[in-house]
């Protein structure tokens, strides 16, 4: 008789192999901290592939200063738990030191500007490999993505150029000042992530369950209102009973009305839905290649 | 149904020359099978639009990139991910243009299928050849000759078979196991999630069907132990202080505690005391599960050394002969020095070690 792994035991040896390998290759690698569920799922396989040291890197999280405080409460009970060291790299400060404009208007948004924040730490700590949790069934230009991913000095990535990458063989070989991004959940689709989090368990902050909350409607995506936040003469602050699908800026974050309060109720709920989980982020939406552009130019 | 937790996965690759239908092909499995999400039909209706197409494109729900959309042509591979009640699907799309070669490779490399299209009106061409050479090449287990456009050739049961006659020869010159041949129309989605009215003639699956219950990675737990040592783990901690496991990903074979094992190239003997994955021991583990192995002894053991059973040792030589495929646009340069990634190739039948 011959044995087979399950889908979800087959993504978390892949993500594992990749993670060891990381670890392996690059003297100076770092973990791309979100708050969201792909990063959360992210660090808790590295807690299972270098289980019982610790995850030999830090974490790095790139904040807005535009996050959920339920995000950032979740963080630093993670970090505590997990023992490692946590980074932020803060948009406020790169505004404040002028290193980028703040955008204006109703449509203002942080999570262009995180880029330069985010190109700058890694410079200043001299990383050369940062983990992402993005996968390839998020979007279009995430779809391109090699596991080991080259960026140039300037953090650039050139997808009509990209290497070869052939069976598990990655290639960490750079010049200096070059890094790569390494996505080792690549493969993972949106349910993948969901149902792993029941398996195992995973705690998740509580925005990802339904609660009652300030929301406004602005071109067919229900927002969080936030006091920071422009409102537009038509549009009204209302109560309901929302929870997050993606967790990102509050400013660009649509919210989904919804009752589940448990993972069950939100798989049920995912099955059903007819929209992508990046349907409700505006930051998708400037243009057709908002993500390949913001990709080339260093962006997560 | 989308939500088992125990659900297989298939990792197939289409490829085919440029206007073979590829990604309609694929528009229309994920179409079916409803795996196309609202907001990006919209998304490429709008694109369609935009670019003067008269029907919606479905080849825009993959070429994702800027420089793809504006020429029309795929220049990397993207990956498409959808589910059926019986299997989750990972899909490499590939480009067929010759200089993408090495792209296509990168997405054949970790394939269990390779759909290959031909169009009936042309039948077998170059490009079908070079792709099932590439098939051969990669050891993908299972290849689906898939005869596209049959609407435009009045489902003809006899041009149907003189291709696949024609095929089954370059099928065994190229060693290739498991072809499966299907007549399929793919703008209309004949055969490829419906069984089709217009080909009585054929007595086989639906594309779908086939995907649904081909063999995936058939028996390489039951080949030789290669566990390539990728990682030592060892804690800085006191509660841990003797700990030390060696962490890889299982390229083949069945590994229990217990077992007596050679650590190459050293030729070291041990016995297995212990295999981990994270907190949780195991009884044994086998390919390709990721985890961590401790022996009995102390041994001697570091990133690049391989870990196998001793009564089923691979062989060793300080000269091997393989055929190289040369993926740079400049020419491979006879007494250069060049530097060789030395690993496992994971998910092929017989997996070898590279020397430098």
């Amino acid at each position: 008789m011959s044995s087979k792994l399950t889908h979800l035991k087959e993504l978390e040896s892949e993500s594992i192999y990749v993670l060891r390998e990381v670890a392996a290759q690059f003297e100076k690698p770092v973990l791309l901290f979100s708050g969201g569920k792909d990063s959360i799922v992210m660090a808790y396989l590295a807690y299972k592939a270098f289980y019982p040291a610790a995850i030999p890197f830090p974490f790095l999280h790139i904040d807005t200063g535009h996050n959920f405080e339920e995000t950032i409460a979740y963080r630093d009970e993670l970090i505590k738990k997990l023992g490692v060291k946590l980074i932020v790299g803060s948009v406020q400060e790169s505004i404040d030191n002028g290193r980028v404009v703040e955008e204006t208007g109703v449509n203002a948004s942080r999570n262009k500007l995180q880029t330069v924040t985010l190109l700058d730490a890694l410079a200043e700590h001299k990383f050369d490999a940062a983990l992402g949790g993005a996968r390839r069934d998020e979007e279009k230009a995430r779809a391109k993505e090699r596991f080991f991913s080259h960026r140039d000095e300037f953090g650039q990535w050139d997808p009509k150029n990209q290497r070869p990458e052939l069976w598990n063989i990655f290639n960490g070989r750079k010049q200096l000042g070059e890094h790569f991004r390494i996505f080792p959940l690549s493969n993972w689709t949106e349910m993948d992530i969901w149902q792993y989090i029941l398996q195992e368990n995973i705690e998740l902050p509580s925005l990802y369950y339904t609660h009652e909350r300030e929301v406004f409607e602005r071109d067919g995506i229900w927002l969080a209102y936030y006091p920071f936040m422009q409102l537009k003469p038509d549009e009204v602050i209302m109560r309901k009973r929302i929870r997050c699908r993606t967790i990102g800026d509050i400013t660009c974050t649509g919210v989904t009305i919804s009752e589940a309060h448990s993972l069950e109720d939100i798989i049920n709920e995912i099955a059903a839905s007819r929209v992508t989980e990046r349907g409700g982020r505006s930051d998708d939406k400037r243009s057709e290649a908002a993500m390949e552009d913001r990709k080339k130019a260093g962006y997560f | 149904m989308n939500g088992y937790l125990d659900m297989e996965l298939l990792r197939f690759t289409t490829a085919g020359s440029v206007d073979d239908g590829k990604s309609t092909l694929i528009g229309r499995l994920l179409y079916d099978s409803k795996s196309i999400f609202e907001d990006q039909l919209e998304a490429v209706k709008t694109a369609s639009e935009r670019l003067g197409n008269e029907e919606i494109n479905l080849a825009l729900l993959t070429d994702g990139l800027r420089a793809e959309r504006e020429q029309g042509i795929t220049i990397d591979v993207a990956y498409r991910y959808f589910a059926t009640p019986k299997r989750k699907f990972i899909i490499a799309d590939t480009p067929g243009h010759i200089e993408y070669t090495r792209n296509m490779v990168t997405g054949a490399s970790t394939a269990d299928a390779a759909i290959i299209l031909v169009d009936a009106r042309n039948g077998i061409i170059e490009q079908t050849k070079r792709h099932s050479y590439v098939a051969s090449l990669l050891q993908i287990d299972n290849v689906i000759l898939a005869v596209n456009k049959m609407d435009l050739v009045g489902f003809s049961e006899d041009i149907f078979n003189e291709i696949k006659s024609e095929y089954t020869l370059i099928a065994k010159k190229l060693n290739l196991k498991n072809v499966h041949y299907i007549p399929i129309s793919a703008r209309d989605g004949d055969n490829v999630v419906n069984r089709s009215e217009n080909t009585p003639w054929y007595k086989g699956e639906t594309l779908l069907c086939l995907l649904e219950t081909l063999p995936v990675k058939d028996g390489i737990d039951k080949l030789p132990v290669r566990f390539p040592v990728q990682y030592v783990i060892r804690p800085q901690s006191d509660k841990f202080h003797d700990y030390r496991a060696y962490a890889g990903r299982l390229a083949s074979g069945r590994i229990k505690t217990g077992d007596k094992v050679t650590i190459l190239p050293s030729f070291t003997e041990s016995t297995v005391k212990a295999i981990d994955e994270a907190d949780k021991p195991l009884n044994e583990a086998f390919a390709p599960q990721s985890v961590a192995i401790r022996l009995n002894d102390n041994v001697d053991i570091s990133r690049g050394d391989m870990i196998v059973k001793s009564d089923n040792l691979p062989s060793l030589d300080a000269n091997i002969s393989l055929m190289v495929c040369w993926l740079n646009h400049r020419p491979l340069s006879i007494g250069a020095k060049y530097i060789i990634r030395r690993t496992i190739f994971l998910f092929a039948r017989h997996p070898f070690l590279f020397e430098h």
